[in-house]
């Protein structure tokens, strides 16, 4: 197997802004999460390894290093609550407690229908606007459980 | 408190302010426009930054002239030069970045720009957490314009200046926001800081020199070149130059971000930015720059807000996020959750800091479950005192024994009654809070 090319020769620019083309594999495996189905899967590690010339587990350990590379296939959607402390002093608790409830998904993990994954995540730079969620990459701030439950209603 | 005179904020509430039609409709690249076409030699411009005496704003505070004066000279050290912005914000409670990079991006790069100038960089990398999509898409598309406008790339405004910028996304990692942790994250590795010395400026980015600076420290630059240090001066005190952007959350009424000079006091960012503690409620404590400062108690709200006030007061002005307790928050409970973070975060190759943070989140857990020991309150200073002060690779360890010590210090009568009843009273419901991390996986 090989990375589709509409990857690589995206990864072919990127190479170019380092005097080391290792330094494009961050970017890289973030290319790979969000245009491979959300997750990175052990054959899409392997093709990134031979891309760039490392051994497939020098990309494996960085992958897992990080906590935005999802090692496992997830729902249609991704939930992130954060539960740092400007937003559990504001009610994140509560909020994740209704995430669950309204998605049937358990924390750190999917919903049976699988169209929701709800993860717990530390803190993402929305604490002036505290609680917060991320749905698939788009912050949500000044929550409350409605508020909450209306955006996941409308996901599609 | 007199009326705030800001220049940080300045341009974020204009229309279209991430617009380089806005940005140079406000005075936008004039620094730059000085710079090169008096034009300015590279050692003026590191020498007016020196001169303003302005601190890093990434939380250590460290003198930013000063760094930038460690960079080699260029005519006996032929390596290339990199200049790095950090922009992993990841301070719990710190959200101030964020509001320069999505408003005003144009106003980070052309403090790149000049930046690099004075440091004979010819590569700038902007490090953003990966969770600030908006701030990584609203920088790009400024660089973009820029580039199309003559302002980044070869020959900047036909001068002999070249210099590119480029972005790259972190990927959710506390301690990439490190320096030393920062560039091996860029380089295409796992984010373990590296034992310094060497200091990046003499082997960092691919083992050439490297100057690493935080966001705001760098927005400020254009306004130094033209209005010069003495105007910066005569804001803020004599040991703390300038304005800053103090990010407020928690328990208050209008939780923000505000810009102020230093020399305020904690007590009017509380009451007079923030609106006050919310509900009607007495303050009971509050974080003055970060959850990795010193916990301070309703008693020290007074603080003038400079670094060497807050030092003097016990804590650290860190990031100038300032985290509010209400009087019904719990403290084993803070700490729990701020104690999680740093278990979390902990990149593993120091024991002191792999096996002392998980220990200590372990044990406010347990506290305030009400399965604490009473010789719990010994062991957390024991702990702690064994991963701090600058006992390990980089300050994550210090940054989780600080808080540690603080709140033992300051409501150790508050945990030992946890122990004694055996349960916390002011605990609200953490069912659901793991024991363990879980598997990001």
């Amino acid at each position: 197997m090989a990375l589709p090319q509409t990857i690589t020769s995206e990864l072919d620019a990127l190479v170019t802004h380092y005097p080391d083309r290792r330094a494009a594999l961050i970017p890289a495996l973030h290319r790979c999460q969000e245009q491979l189905g959300g997750w990175l899967s052990p054959q899409t590690l392997e093709d990134l390894a031979a891309y760039f010339g490392l051994e497939p587990v020098e990309v494996f350990g960085v992958a897992f290093f990080y906590p935005m590379f999802r090692l496992r296939p997830r729902g249609r959607h991704l939930v992130s609550v954060c539960h740092n402390v400007s937003c559990s002093l504001r009610g994140a608790e509560q909020l994740l407690e209704h995430v669950c409830k309204v998605t049937g998904a358990p924390v750190g993990g999917t919903s049976p229908d699988g169209r929701f994954s709800v993860v717990r995540v530390e803190c993402q730079g929305a604490c002036a606007n505290a609680p917060m969620l991320d749905l698939d990459g788009t912050f949500h701030e000044d929550l409350d459980p409605e508020r909450a439950e209306r955006i996941l209603r409308s996901a599609p | 408190m007199k009326r705030v005179d800001r220049y940080l904020l300045a341009r974020v509430d204009l229309p279209d302010s991430h617009t380089l039609a806005v940005y140079r409709a406000h005075g936008g690249y004039q620094a730059l426009e000085q710079v090169l076409r008096k034009p300015w030699k590279p050692e003026q411009v590191t020498q007016v930054v020196k001169d303003s005496a302005l601190r890093g704003r990434g939380g250590a505070g460290f003198l930013t002239g000063l760094k930038w004066s460690f960079m080699p000279d260029p005519a006996k050290d032929p390596r290339p030069r990199y200049l790095a912005i950090n922009a992993d914000e990841s301070e719990p409670g710190t959200c101030k970045d964020r509001v320069l990079m999505e408003r005003d991006p144009h106003g980070l790069i052309e403090g790149c720009l000049v930046s690099a100038y004075a440091m004979r960089a010819s590569t700038v990398y902007i490090y953003v957490r990966g969770e600030y999509r908006v701030s990584y898409a609203r920088l790009q598309a400024a660089i973009d314009e820029a580039r199309e406008a003559g302002l980044v790339g070869r020959r900047i405004l036909g001068s002999d200046f070249s210099c590119e910028i480029w972005m790259h996304p972190g990927a959710g990692a506390y301690i990439c926001g490190e320096e030393t942790g920062l560039m091996e994250s860029l380089e295409g590795k796992r984010g373990h800081p590296r034992p310094k010395p060497p200091f990046p400026a003499a082997s960092g980015l691919w083992r050439s020199p490297t100057t690493v600076n935080n966001v705001e420290t760098i927005f400020n630059v254009p306004f130094l070149v033209l209005r010069g240090a003495d105007w910066f001066k005569a804001l803020g005190t004599k040991g703390s130059t300038g304005n800053f952007l103090c990010g407020i959350s928690g328990h208050v009424e209008r939780p923000g971000v505000y810009e102020l000079p230093f020399g305020v006091t904690a007590r009017e960012i509380l009451e007079q930015c923030a609106g006050g503690v919310w509900k009607g409620r007495r303050l009971k404590a509050f974080f003055p720059g970060g959850s990795s400062t010193g916990l301070l108690p309703a008693s020290s709200v007074d603080v003038v807000m400079d670094h060497d006030s807050v030092k003097a007061a016990g804590s650290m002005f860190g990031t100038a996020a300032m985290i509010v307790l209400d009087e019904t928050a719990s403290i084993a409970q803070l700490m729990e959750v701020t104690l999680r973070f740093y278990d979390h975060e902990s990149c593993g190759q120091c024991s002191q800091c792999r096996e002392g943070t998980e220990w200590l989140h372990q044990i406010f857990r347990r506290i305030v479950r009400g399965q604490g020991r009473m010789q719990d309150l010994d062991l957390l200073v024991s702990l702690a005192n064994g991963m701090a002060p600058a006992k390990t690779i980089c300050a994550l360890a210090d940054a989780a024994a600080i808080p540690t010590l603080s709140a033992v210090k300051h409501f150790r009568a508050e945990l030992e009654q946890c122990v004694r009843l055996g349960r916390d009273p002011l605990a609200t419901a953490t069912a659901q809070s793991p024991e363990h991390h879980e598997a990001h996986a």
